[in-house]
């Protein structure tokens, strides 16, 4: 596939002594560790660029693009969970729930997609396509556009990335707003059942006042600690959703390596996202000691 | 034993059923053949709408294939993915669930450390790889569905089975000399069958889900067997131009996923009397 039919069996000792292929499996991985260590993850054979130079620039977005969703989520989610419990026994409550049953069945895939067709073009309001405008030049040091854009005031390049970026941001939080809300919303109504609620509501707080300043903040640890649970899903998400919409992220990177058999752009993209995923689940189990103080010394 | 029949396993059902009719009666049912080109007829209309042609109900894509006979062969595909893939991550996780929650010890504690370290790597990026070093096909997809999703089957299989094993009839199959492995097929396996049911149905649509994913990033099938995944890939790319060759297959795909959801979550109601309300 790399090499022509006119090869002669030189040029392909020659292409397999290039990658190692010429050395045993064992003595290759060890190399590969060795390299990878020292922050060596090789070179891409379809983009012929250092594999780490390549993930450095289009990891930024991706990280961006998760917490803008994981933002979203946290929003929505709580939002739907506290109306849901506000209007406990009605029928908005009701259709409330189904509306979240419906959002947790359907994946973020179908979500993109749904979006593209009714924002993008039976609407069309919104972009289905790509990160900013094409006229708008921003290329940003860091790599990190939103932010960059922030900090030095192209406040037009911020507008137009938050409008491109809505819909992706979007289909990736929708399963994880659902499962927030449903979650939450379970252990807002066994909080709301508790009798220093009752006492609350005795003194003549309002209802509202009594769900936000009293009940969350009982009823958010559970919630917490599964949204960090869900989050590497999420991250785990922007490989196909970057895809769809043409953002230049690591996921995107991710399946053209992959279509492309370019074999250390892959090793060196999952082994960043087992990275993310390890850091992200040692961040969660940090946060939960912090919040729930029955979990420190264990 | 059901007095009622619950409308979502009803919805369920029916969705099911006419998945599987227009599987098998495809060939009779699709007005056109799938893969017969008619560039005179690129990227018609619908029927309905201005300059379409009413032998192609829903349009034809550029290169002038009909937009529905794609969509109805693409249930043959889904279906065989749904069940096969479903079956053999049903086959794997079931019977090492079933080891680690009746002999416990070592065996248990390393078949869960296995299943969480499996969990802890999102589905679809895992899935993408195994299929590029497996090789595009169907039977991949199968497979790579099956490697990544037995977890699910093993981890409720494996709870549910220890809690079984405490039970007075566990206890008594083993007094009058049942061996271990009969205890576990003729005894506990028959009480787990609801529960494996309902899971399996979940995991029907997720099968159909992930092929349609790997159809998308084009790593499923080769190009003459149409698949819904394969669909949304070309919709994708003239949305501009033929939004329904999108919206059609996103439509049935989604319509088969709440099915599938509304079937499982209907029978884990009918069959387990602890989740009424």
């Amino acid at each position: 596939m790399m090499i022509g039919p006119g090869a002669t069996e030189q040029d392909i000792a020659q292409l397999k002594a290039l990658y190692g292929f010429d050395q045993s499996l064992v003595m290759q991985f060890w190399l590969f560790l060795q390299s990878a260590l020292s922050g060596d993850l090789g070179t891409s054979i379809s983009l012929k660029r250092e594999v780490t130079e390549l993930i450095g620039e289009r990891l930024p977005l991706t990280i961006e693009l998760s917490m803008l969703a994981i933002a979203l989520a946290v929003t929505l989610g709580g939002l739907a969970a506290l109306l849901g419990t506000y209007a406990r026994g009605s029928w908005p409550e009701r259709m409330l729930d189904s509306l979240i049953g419906a959002t947790i069945a359907i994946p973020d895939f179908l979500w993109a997609l749904a979006g593209i067709l009714l924002f993008g073009i039976v609407l069309a309001i919104l972009p289905a396509f790509g990160l900013m405008n094409g006229e708008l030049r921003f290329t940003p040091a860091t790599g990190f556009y939103l932010t960059e854009a922030l900090l030095t005031g192209r406040f037009d390049v911020l507008g137009s990335m938050m409008v491109h970026l809505l819909m992706p941001a979007l289909s990736l939080a929708l399963p994880l707003t659902a499962i927030i809300a449903r979650v939450l919303k379970a252990s807002l109504i066994e909080v709301m059942g508790q009798e220093f609620i009752l006492l609350a509501r005795t003194r003549g707080y309002s209802r509202w006042r009594v769900l936000l300043r009293e009940a969350l903040r009982n009823a958010a640890i559970p919630a917490l600690t599964l949204t960090g649970v869900q989050f590497t899903f999420l991250v785990g998400g922007t490989v196909l959703i970057e895809k769809i919409f043409g953002l230049p992220g690591v996921g995107a990177m991710a399946i053209d390596a992959v279509t492309n058999r370019d074999l250390p752009l892959i090793q060196g993209v999952v082994l960043t996202f087992a990275l993310i995923f390890i850091v992200v689940n040692l961040l969660v189990d940090l946060l939960n000691a912090a919040l729930n103080p029955r979990l420190r010394g264990a | 034993m059901l007095t009622t029949l619950n409308p979502r396993i009803f919805f369920g059902c029916a969705v099911l059923l006419a998945l599987v009719f227009t599987a098998v009666f495809a060939p009779w049912l699709a007005p056109h053949d799938p893969l017969t080109q008619d560039l005179l007829y690129g990227s018609l209309p619908p029927a309905w709408s201005v300059g379409g042609e009413p032998a192609y109900l829903f349009g034809t894509d550029t290169l002038g294939r009909d937009i529905l006979s794609r969509l109805i062969f693409g249930a043959q595909p889904a279906l065989i993915v749904a069940v096969a893939g479903a079956g053999l991550a049903a086959i794997i996780g079931v019977s090492l669930g079933l080891m680690a929650g009746f002999r416990g010890g070592w065996i248990d504690s390393s078949i869960s450390r296995l299943v969480d370290v499996w969990m802890a790597f999102p589905a679809v990026l895992l899935s993408i790889v195994l299929v590029a070093i497996l090789g595009a096909g169907l039977g991949s997809v199968v497979l790579a569905i099956a490697i990544i999703d037995w977890t699910r089957f093993c981890r409720v299989v494996r709870a549910e089975t220890m809690q079984q094993a405490q039970l007075d009839y566990v206890v008594s199959a083993r007094t009058i000399g049942f061996t271990g492995f009969q205890t576990l097929t003729r005894e506990v396996l028959p009480n787990l069958w609801p529960l494996i049911l309902t899971l399996f149905t979940l995991e029907m649509g997720i099968a159909i889900v992930v092929e349609a994913i790997l159809s998308f990033v084009g790593l499923s099938v080769s190009s003459d067997m149409p698949t819904w995944g394969s669909l949304i890939r070309d919709g994708r790319l003239y949305v501009n131009q033929i939004p329904w060759l999108l919206g059609l297959p996103v439509l049935a795909i989604a319509i088969t996923v709440l099915g599938l959801n509304a079937l499982g979550d209907g029978l884990r109601e009918a069959l387990d009397p602890s989740v009424r309300v």
